[in-house]
């Protein structure tokens, strides 16, 4: 149902612009207004979650440690740097393969409940499909979106763009070349779209927020790919409406056709989209304080900033008063030897 | 426990495909056993007095009652405090906001692995509190309730938090797997939090934190009596070594403060290892004093609010302080370890006395920069310092009879990374060690089932179906290597992995490490023991000047 409302969702943004451009004629409207205003939403959105994020305080280090900690003897109990980092610099490359190798999600395992001999057997055998289908997806989409940049600069730098798009083209198949990352993209949201659709307890808890996206972007590769490999669009014509936004200089060439309007469309929908939904997650891994704090606190002193010097402990002296007597009988040794004194004969 | 099921029906019973129901229309379950007994008025009202406005009003409920005596104003206390947590805390904001919801959690937790219940699956435990999040506080969800799963705040939800959230035992194993690091410890932290502002709360936390603050230790045993149950054991040693061994208490001047969790002192088997540590003291001749007034390692604060951890915590410093101690030694404990570790310089560390001191073993020399901040050292990194060093005369034949594995508990494991010092210290009093399966131990360990307040039985089923993956990685080396002791460095543990052990896999025992140590530990030349530290007699020593007879036997 959820993943229903999403599919009709995405068919209603390509409606708009359909009809939009064709019918109303708002070239202008759709090729500038529209992509120029989502991009402002989305990096005011970004920022503002971003610096929300880096207000809130982080009072305590709690690395989540997967691995043996540096111990008071290093060689004979090896550190593993990686995955319990103590330095920031150990820290610095936990980060670096959580965010480009995905490596707590490459950890993952299946379980699965057997009937063993005579009793239960539960199994547990790695399962990197998730893994899989994620590299493959966010990889494509990183590599595209670099990809357009093309359309952005002038000249065409040629790190990274210009390599991307050899090595993308790579697999020179018919013409225009077909790129591997447009495979990519669309065969990973498939697979990602599938496992949600599929997997019981996935599906369980996906809502429409968690189908919505995944179609969006699907949609947009889709246009994209249908622009390029069929309709063949006028890329130089593109390529100057491009660059006007970029340079304030705006232009609409008559000979765009409708399917880069529905394209930008699609995708002034996922910036504005993008603030304020999971989509997050992508700044957001860079901030989670179990994974980007070194695993030092026993060894270094941190502040936190909002503790409050007032709570203490329950006072010894209180203690000593509460239970000094049976502590003089048991011949434990007091502060104050007044406290081992019975009440009815102090008074006395 | 009669009326729970027998191993393989509990077993059987699990399904692991969702119901019909979206989890928002499911409903819960309040009926005995799936709660632990909320506080008595009277612990609240004291802690109250120390620490106001954190309580609610004292009263006495029941989950299982329809009218929970919420106050008036529940709703605005605990979306306030919602408020003030996000900015006092990025790991919340942040892991509210971040979840893809993409499952890799879902089969992590030992809970639902147990259960099969949806609502155990870290991602739907979480969602509890985002589905708030996102309707009281983001403007999408309060547009969007239905497409962004968001609800407001409703006296169900909270109910389904207490539910949920005291079936959470922070042990962080989600946490390890989740690509974003995101943490349900850290929402159950929260969570409990909150409930507890408005009297959501249980006595088995309750009454620890309470006594804890009374009488140093969360047993409520108060000093003269810890003094004679300290007098006991040493009394025991005797029996076993023919060593009377010095057991000082609340004596100052001396160098080292030794806390350990008060289950060391008081239950069964947490004494035997509580007697391996003086022991082990004793043939070091170290200069050490125990305390009965920071007699408690455990803190029982952290399962409640970061208030109360904190004031448990300062109790350590101000007790070295007042004795004149330089460092602290801190025995086997689980979530005492992830507090110390994480937590108690930051909370605690400018209470420090000048004259503490980075710990340095006195009897090898060696400095632990390790510990430079906290100044407290845990007793496996000391020990293994000390067999390193040569400094133990040890017989580890003397535990041949015993096939040992180690259980990883779970905060220093995934909270600190103490993983090797204790299988070296085990390694070396014990012949015949055998690991449990790859995915059950060290960072990707499994709970017990009981930690974080759980550890009571009106909710035996629940931690019976918690226990299930340990319990069946210890059925495992059971029958491959004919396992018959689980040793752990975690006074939890060594409770709630008995009935766990007894239900999954019946035979196995369970002990500290440093139990173990005592064992072997080889006091004087040619010193011959006919029993273990637990008055059982050691092989070929079964006959021998020895009436004792296993109970078992007698009976048939």
């Amino acid at each position: 149902m959820n993943a229903l409302y999403s599919l009709l969702f995405v068919f209603l943004l390509v409606l708009i612009p359909l009809f939009g451009v064709d019918a109303a004629h708002m070239r202008t409207f759709f090729g500038v207004c529209i992509p120029t205003t989502a991009f402002i939403i989305f990096i005011i959105g970004f920022v503002y979650k971003v610096v929300t994020w880096g207000r809130s305080a982080v009072p305590f280090r709690i690395p989540t440690t997967g691995g043996q900690f540096k111990s008071f003897d290093p060689e004979l109990f090896k550190q593993n740097k990686l995955d319990c980092p103590q330095t920031g610099a150990q820290t610095f490359f936990r980060m670096v393969l959580e965010i480009f190798a995905f490596r707590s999600l490459f950890r993952n395992t299946q379980v699965s409940l057997h009937e063993g001999k005579g009793h239960p057997v539960v199994a547990y055998k790695s399962s990197k499909w998730l893994w899989l289908f994620a590299i493959t997806f966010h990889y494509s989409f990183f590599i595209i979106a670099l990809r357009h940049l093309r359309l952005f600069l002038e000249p065409i730098p040629f790190l990274p763009v210009g390599a991307l798009d050899f090595v993308d083209g790579i697999l020179q198949i018919g013409a225009p070349v077909m790129y591997l990352s447009d495979v990519g993209l669309v065969v990973g949201v498939l697979l990602l779209l599938g496992r949600r659709l599929v997997l019981p307890r996935i599906n369980y808890i996906s809502y429409v927020s968690d189908y919505f996206p995944l179609l969006l972007i699907l949609s947009i590769a889709l246009s994209g790919i249908y622009m390029r490999y069929y309709a063949k669009v006028d890329v130089i014509a593109i390529k100057e409406l491009t660059m006007g936004l970029v340079t304030f200089h705006y232009v609409v060439p008559e000979s765009i056709t409708v399917s880069f309007f529905i394209h930008v469309f699609l995708v002034s929908t996922l910036m504005v989209y993008f603030p304020f939904s999971k989509l997050m997650h992508m700044p957001g891994v860079f901030l989670s304080p179990t994974r980007n704090l070194p695993n030092d606190s026993r060894a270094k002193h941190h502040v936190n900033p909002w503790n409050d010097p007032n709570i203490k402990a329950h006072a010894y002296a209180d203690y000593e008063k509460e239970f000094g007597v049976p502590m003089a009988e048991a011949g434990l040794p007091l502060d104050n030897p007044e406290n081992g004194v019975p009440k009815d004969e102090a008074e006395a | 426990m009669s009326d729970i099921p027998k191993a393989d029906e509990l077993f059987k019973s699990i399904d692991y495909n969702p119901p019909l129901t979206g989890w928002m229309e499911t409903p819960v379950d309040f009926s005995p056993g799936h709660w632990c007994y909320p506080a008595k008025p009277e612990k609240i009202e004291y802690m109250d007095k120390k620490l106001p406005g954190l309580w609610g009003e004292p009263r006495k409920w029941l989950p299982s009652d329809a009218d929970w005596k919420l106050p008036a104003n529940w709703k605005e206390t605990v979306v306030n405090g919602f408020r003030e947590r996000l900015k006092k805390f990025r790991s919340l904001q942040l892991f509210m906001d971040i979840c893809v919801r993409c499952g890799a959690c879902a089969d992590k937790c030992h809970y639902f692995i147990g259960s099969g219940d949806p609502k155990n699956m870290p991602v739907l435990r979480a969602e509890l509190m985002r589905s708030v999040y996102r309707g009281e506080f983001t403007v999408a969800g309060k547009i969007l309730s239905k497409f962004t799963g968001s609800r407001v705040m409703e006296e169900d939800v909270l109910k389904e938090w207490f539910i949920y959230f005291y079936q959470c035992t922070q042990c962080r194993r989600c946490s390890l797997f989740c690509p974003y690091g995101i943490d349900t410890a850290e929402m159950t932290m929260m969570a409990r939090e909150l409930m507890h502002l408005v009297g959501l709360n249980t006595n088995w936390i309750m009454e620890p934190v309470s006594n804890c603050n009374i009488t140093g230790n969360h047993l409520g045993i108060q000093p003269h009596a810890f003094k004679d149950i300290v007098d006991f054991m040493v009394d025991d040693i005797e029996e076993v070594t023919g060593r009377r061994v010095k057991a000082p208490l609340n004596e100052k001047g001396h160098e080292i403060l030794f806390i350990t969790p008060s289950g060391d002192v008081f239950a069964d088997p947490g004494i035997y290892t509580f007697m391996g540590y003086l022991l082990l003291f004793d043939y070091l001749d170290l200069d050490y004093t125990m305390s009965t007034y920071a007699s408690e390692g455990g803190n029982f604060g952290s399962f409640t609010n970061n208030e109360v951890m904190k004031k448990l915590n300062a109790k350590m410093y101000a007790e070295a302080e007042r004795l004149g101690c330089k460092w602290i030694l801190g025995g086997e404990c689980g979530h005492m370890w992830r507090v110390v570790h994480q937590y108690m310089d930051t909370m605690t560390g400018d209470t420090q006395w000048s004259g503490m001191t980075t710990p340095k073993s006195p009897v090898t020399g060696t400095v632990f920069d390790t510990a430079a901040a906290t100044k407290m050292l845990h007793i496996t990194e000391f020990t293994a310092d000390l067999i390193k060093h040569n400094k133990l005369k040890l017989d580890p034949s003397r535990n041949d009879h015993l096939r040992v594995t180690f259980h990883d508990s779970c905060n220093p494991a995934r909270g600190m990374g103490l993983l090797e010092e204790p299988r070296y210290v085990l390694k070396h009093v014990c012949n015949n060690f055998f690991e449990m399966p790859p995915a059950t131990i060290r960072e990707q360990t499994f709970c017990c089932a009981g930690g974080s307040g759980l550890n009571t039985d009106e909710i035996m089923e629940i931690r019976l179906r918690g226990g299930l993956p340990r319990g069946n990685a210890l059925r495992y080396v059971q029958e491959q290597h004919g396992v018959n002791l689980m040793a752990c460095i975690c006074a939890i543990d060594r409770a709630t992995l008995i009935p766990l052990a007894d239900y999954w896999a019946p035979g196995v025992t369970i002990s500290g490490t440093h139990e173990l140590v005592a064992n072997a530990l080889v006091l004087e030349e040619g010193e011959v023991r006919t029993m273990d530290m637990r008055q059982e007699p050691l092989p070929g020593f079964e006959d021998e000047d020895d009436d004792w007879t296993p109970p078992t036997k007698e009976d048939a």
